[in-house]
């Protein structure tokens, strides 16, 4: 046995495209800094072709996604929180790199995190029980009101809460059968990363997530004007383009959720509002007779 | 008599009570506005109806703290329970009336009295029914039980922009939840049908509404653009077309208003080969005809499955030649006027279109009156994808029909639209209506019957068509603060 | 004037798959389960709305000589006798004895045993006599009585003949029998004109109204009748227009215009009204006529005659300015 420490070996941050791991196809990539400010990593620096190619990926796997049972898609959620639970040490680490402090807070932030994928595990086959509708209308029709997924939807990633805060706006829309795009947090992207490790083991299908990790500010507005999105969750959008955002999402009506602009405390219990957020209600007309 | 015509049957227009001029409606009272009044005509015989005021930047303001005072005084404290007596007030009242309203809309709307007396006004006195309902059950409503457990708080004051092809029938469905909600109202009806809505405002007067609860501020676009972009609006709801939907959520960003949009659309209408045909053949035209095709749901794309289409439009021509186009005031008349002189113009442009990209035209044969703006109702055969009348949508009586092989293929053109509002599905077989409807990208689907609305059925589109609903309990959503 | 056609032409060619339809009992099947459906919301919602026409002044004066002239005046009870029937024809001939102008009815439908009664008091006043047949109204019976009870009425002098189908074998899926007795009892009726009654109100659903009416147009039924009257619900405005679209898709598929009787429950101009609107907008203007289109009602006459007085009078008239025969 060698008295020598071993050298361990570190962990290439990529993106998190249509299942597989690429680097940017910019080639470039940016530091990342722990919460003293040392160097933790390169993360790749995704680019608006990065962005396009996600979009796609995105786009391809909404019918699927979309189409399978609501048990089915519980059942993955669940995975996912199963497989979090496996790598809770990495997450702790990563998470208190990013956000420094002490340990303790960090682990409260990953069983959070954990637990929220649970919540949102159970809601998939709820959804259309709470907010769904037999609608009794004035005549003999059966008229039924079912929610569905919007479709693409563009997330900005919370910038402060980089685990517990991603997971709160990731989840309720693969929940409701969305398909996502997710810039994570601009400085805090490695826990996002592992989490594409976690998604890619998991039974989810490639492409019903992908994440983009680098500039927020400059793949926002890509993704924001992109026909192809249906939807655009500004939760961690920079303030001095938040506007900008939601005018050009106006170019083809995107939904737009317009969280508060401090970042809401991800530990409060959550509500349905993430995912009422990204639902369509279709009403459904039938006549009644022999 | 050789051939049994039918004599004309009109409704007196006496029964509108139509006054020369009218006031708008601020803060309880009817008063001048500063803006240019404008002149509402007859569409069916372009005279001049009545002197309309219109509001001025200043009166805006005036509404829109009026609407404010009330929201903050009277009606957010109120009791759900007294606010739903007010709203069952307006809905008796509209039943009361509902003959004059009915004469009044034809009057200025140009459509069939048939319609609005049997469509639009029912609808709206059931749409203030429903609502006030919901005035004292909003805890019930699946939004949490709110701060005092009296359910969600209301938003403030709505600022909503209306259309005209349903003039009083959209002002029914912006303001009943509104005020169910809590919230106070600013209403802008359209500017070329606002006597309704002012007829509506003096029902909200007799009906002793806390002045301020609900203001009608008849104008054109820049009024509407004034109102929505009102510092003290603090929801915006809109009905129309989606390039203005579009500036309004542009003119919004960043302002916080919570924005409701109710916009174009061009639906598709499939038939199977195994549809019960004649009733298939009564919602194709009830379909594009109803209200003239002045519809943001009209079933505006006929998908037919190809193994029929020969006889389908056999059928389609034969029932489509009996319908009776003239005097909206004719209780015998099917087809109205078109609204207005533009959107006549707007239709004969996108119909020469359809001839020159190579569509087939079909024109009824049906007489048309000598005067107004009148348009015979059109179908299109030989219809693809790629030209402008399959895309665009015309906002008139003209149906554009395209053919398709198997269910899939349906799927794919029907979907394959920026719009995503309405759709319709014709087959005998069960399982085949659901999966269609499952995969139709449409807010509403109607499966063998089309055009069909109800105060608790959600109503609102998919992607460009619009986001927010209205009606049902989905629909208090966007009054109320969650 | 006479308001009987002309004999029947032999049965044209048919186009092939409607020849191939009534080739074997599963071929008929075939053709009948192929029809399309009927939507019975939607169907009802179109007679709703079309029951919402306007019709006044000239256009409702045209419409109730139309409606007169149109008239199948029945009386089809056990009590009936030939005293009935006599004061029955004298109305049929005279509707409004103080206006001669008024037109005589259709024709009179009976018993077949009351037929030679109907033919002397009506002989040279070109007014048809319809003679119900064929165990009416349940169709009970055997074959060959109906088929005698056909030709009885026939050989008395019966002009048409109101058979019943076996609503028993319909229900039951045997297309075939329902369709060879109403072939064997249009061969009885020899030039006598055969409306076959679907006794609509039996049969239930839309779906078996559309069956029934082709299978009587394939048989060769001069005309499809709603009802025999004696159960509820007898002709409605829906079951009309069922019946119509048949005969203008018939009319659409052969060439050939077959008629369409609405019988029992039409009490009213008002309803009366409302079904000719249905003949012109459903079938067509063409069938605005006593050779294509009849009413099987005996109240409905006087009230026919009560709202004609009022628009010529200008005034509303009474029950008793009319005759109650």
């Amino acid at each position: 046995m060698s008295d020598q420490a071993r050298l361990a070996v570190p962990k290439t941050y990529k993106l998190y495209i249509g299942g597989a791991f690429p680097r940017s196809e910019s080639g470039r990539s940016y530091p990342v800094h722990d919460s003293r400010g040392r160097f933790l990593a390169n993360a790749a620096q995704a680019s608006r072709k990065d962005a396009r190619d996600a979009v796609a990926a995105a786009r391809s796997a909404f019918r699927g996604w979309s189409a399978a049972t609501a048990y089915n898609r519980g059942q993955v959620l669940y995975r996912v929180a199963e497989l979090m639970e496996g790598r809770r040490a990495q997450f702790v680490a990563e998470v208190t790199a990013a956000a420094g402090g002490q340990g303790r807070r960090a682990e409260t932030e990953v069983d959070a995190a954990i637990d929220r994928w649970i919540w949102y595990a159970g809601w998939t086959d709820k959804i259309a029980t709470v907010l769904g509708a037999a609608n009794p209308v004035a005549g003999p029709y059966f008229s039924f009101t079912v929610p569905e997924p919007t479709g693409v939807v563009a997330v900005l990633a919370p910038q402060a809460s980089s685990l517990l805060g991603l997971v709160s706006v990731v989840a309720p829309v693969i929940c409701a059968g969305n398909t996502a795009v997710v810039v994570a947090a601009q400085d805090r992207p490695l826990p996002a990363v592992t989490l594409s490790e976690v998604l890619a083991t998991s039974d989810l299908p490639g492409g019903v997530v992908n994440v983009l990790t680098g500039r927020t500010a400059e793949l926002a507005p890509w993704l924001a004007a992109h026909a192809e999105v249906n939807a655009l969750d500004l939760t961690g959008a920079p303030a001095a383009i938040r506007t900008d955002l939601e005018r050009a999402a106006a170019g083809t009506v995107k939904r737009v959720l317009r969280p508060p602009d401090s970042e809401p405390d991800w530990t409060r219990p959550p509500d349905l509002r993430w995912l009422r957020a990204f639902l369509e209600f279709k009403t459904v007309w039938h006549p009644m007779g022999v | 008599m050789t051939t049994w015509e039918y004599a004309p049957a009109p409704e007196s227009r006496d029964i509108a009570r139509l006054r020369p001029s009218y006031q708008m409606f601020v803060d309880g009272r009817f008063v001048d506005g500063a803006g240019e009044p404008l002149k509402t005509i007859n569409p069916a015989t372009e005279e001049v109806l009545a002197e309309v005021a219109t509001a001025s930047p200043a009166d805006v303001d005036t509404a829109v703290r009026a609407a404010k005072r009330a929201y903050e005084r009277t009606w957010s404290k109120m009791p759900g329970a007294e606010r739903a007596k007010y709203l069952y007030r307006i809905a008796r009242m509209v039943q009361e009336r509902a003959r004059e309203l009915a004469v009044l809309e034809s009057l200025d709307n140009g459509k069939p009295i048939r319609e609005s007396r049997d469509v639009d006004v029912p609808l709206v006195a059931a749409h203030f029914f429903h609502h006030a309902g919901w005035a004292d059950k909003l805890p019930y409503a699946g939004y949490g039980p709110g701060p005092d457990g009296n359910g969600p708080r209301p938003l403030g004051v709505a600022g909503q922009v209306i259309p005209w092809n349903f003039p009083l029938l959209m002002a029914s469905w912006k303001i009943a939840p509104a005020l169910a909600c809590g919230n106070t109202v600013v209403l802008k009806p359209a500017e070329t049908t606002p006597l309704t809505a002012l007829v509506l405002a003096e029902i909200v007067q007799q009906a002793e509404l806390p002045p301020g609860v609900v203001n009608i501020l008849p104008g054109a676009g820049d009024v509407g653009a004034e109102l929505v972009n009102h510092p003290l609006v603090n929801k915006v709801a809109f009905t129309g077309s989606t390039e203005v939907g579009k500036q309004i959520q542009r003119s919004l960003a960043g302002s916080g208003k919570k924005l409701t949009l109710e916009l174009g659309g061009k639906a598709a209408n499939v038939v199977f080969d195994d549809a019960p045909l004649d009733q298939a053949v009564e919602g194709i035209v009830n379909g594009i005809f109803f209200n003239q095709g002045h519809v943001c749901c009209a079933g505006s794309r006929l998908l037919v499955q190809e193994s029929i289409v020969d006889e389908l439009l056999s059928k389609l021509h034969a029932r489509v030649s009996t319908l009776r186009v003239g005097d909206p005031l004719d209780k015998n008349t099917d087809v109205g006027a078109i609204n207005s002189k533009a959107q006549l113009e707007k239709i004969v442009e996108l119909t020469e279109s359809g001839d020159a990209e190579g569509a087939h035209r079909w024109t009824s044969p049906c007489p048309l009156p000598d005067k107004g703006f009148f348009f015979a109702p059109t179908v299109f055969s030989d219809v693809s994808q790629a030209m402008r009348i399959a895309r665009e949508e015309i906002f008139g009586p003209v149906l554009s029909v395209l053919t398709f092989r198997t269910p899939d293929e349906a799927i794919a053109k029907a979907n394959n639209t920026p719009y995503g509002l309405s759709a319709g599905v014709w087959t005998d077989k069960g399982s085949r209506i659901l999966w269609m409807a499952q995969r139709m990208r449409a807010g509403v689907v109607w499966a063998n019957t089309f055009n069909r609305f109800d105060p608790s059925a959600p109503f609102g589109g998919y992607n460009e068509s619009g986001f927010g609903r209205e009606g049902g309990r989905t629909g208090l959503e966007a009054y109320l603060n969650v | 004037m006479s308001t009987t056609t002309a004999a029947p032409a032999e049965p044209a060619e048919l186009p092939a798959e409607l020849a191939d339809a009534t080739r074997d009992d599963a071929s008929l099947r075939r053709f009948m389960h192929g029809l399309p459906g009927v939507d019975q919301v939607g169907a009802e919602l179109r007679a709703a709305t079309l029951a919402t026409r306007s019709i006044k002044k000239q256009s409702k004066l045209w419409a109730i000589d139309t409606a007169i002239r149109m008239v199948d005046l029945t009386t089809l009870e056990g009590a009936d006798t030939p005293g009935k029937v006599r004061s029955l024809c004298a109305k049929a001939r005279r509707p409004d004895p103080e206006r001669p102008d008024v037109p005589s009815v259709a024709a009179v439908c009976i018993y077949p045993d009351l037929v030679p009664t109907a033919v002397d008091a009506l002989r040279g006043t070109g007014i048809g006599i319809a003679s119900v047949a064929t165990a009416f109204p349940s169709g009970r019976a055997a074959r060959a009585v109906k088929i005698a009870d056909a030709e009885a009425a026939v050989r008395a002098g019966a002009t048409e003949v109101d058979m019943v189908i076996d609503r028993g074998a319909f229900l039951a899926g045997h297309y075939r029998r329902v369709y060879d007795e109403i072939v064997e009892v249009k061969a009885a009726c020899d030039t006598a004109h055969l409306k076959v009654i679907l006794e609509t109100g039996e049969l239930v659903t839309y779906d078996n109204v559309l069956r029934a009416s082709w299978l009587a147009l394939l048989a060769g039924g001069d005309f499809i009748k709603t009802s025999t009257g004696k159960m509820s619900p007898a002709a409605t405005l829906p079951v009309t227009h069922i019946m119509l679209q048949a005969v203008r898709d018939w009319h659409a598929q052969t060439g050939d215009r077959r008629g369409v009787k609405a019988a029992g429950g039409i009490r009213t101009t008002k309803d009366a009204i409302r079904y000719l609107v249905a003949v012109r907008e459903v079938a067509g203007p063409e069938w605005l006529t006593p050779d294509l289109f009849r009413f099987g009602a005996s109240s409905l006459l006087n009230d026919l005659l009560m709202q004609r007085r009022t628009q010529l009078e200008g005034h509303y008239s009474g029950q008793n300015y009319v005759t109650v025969d």
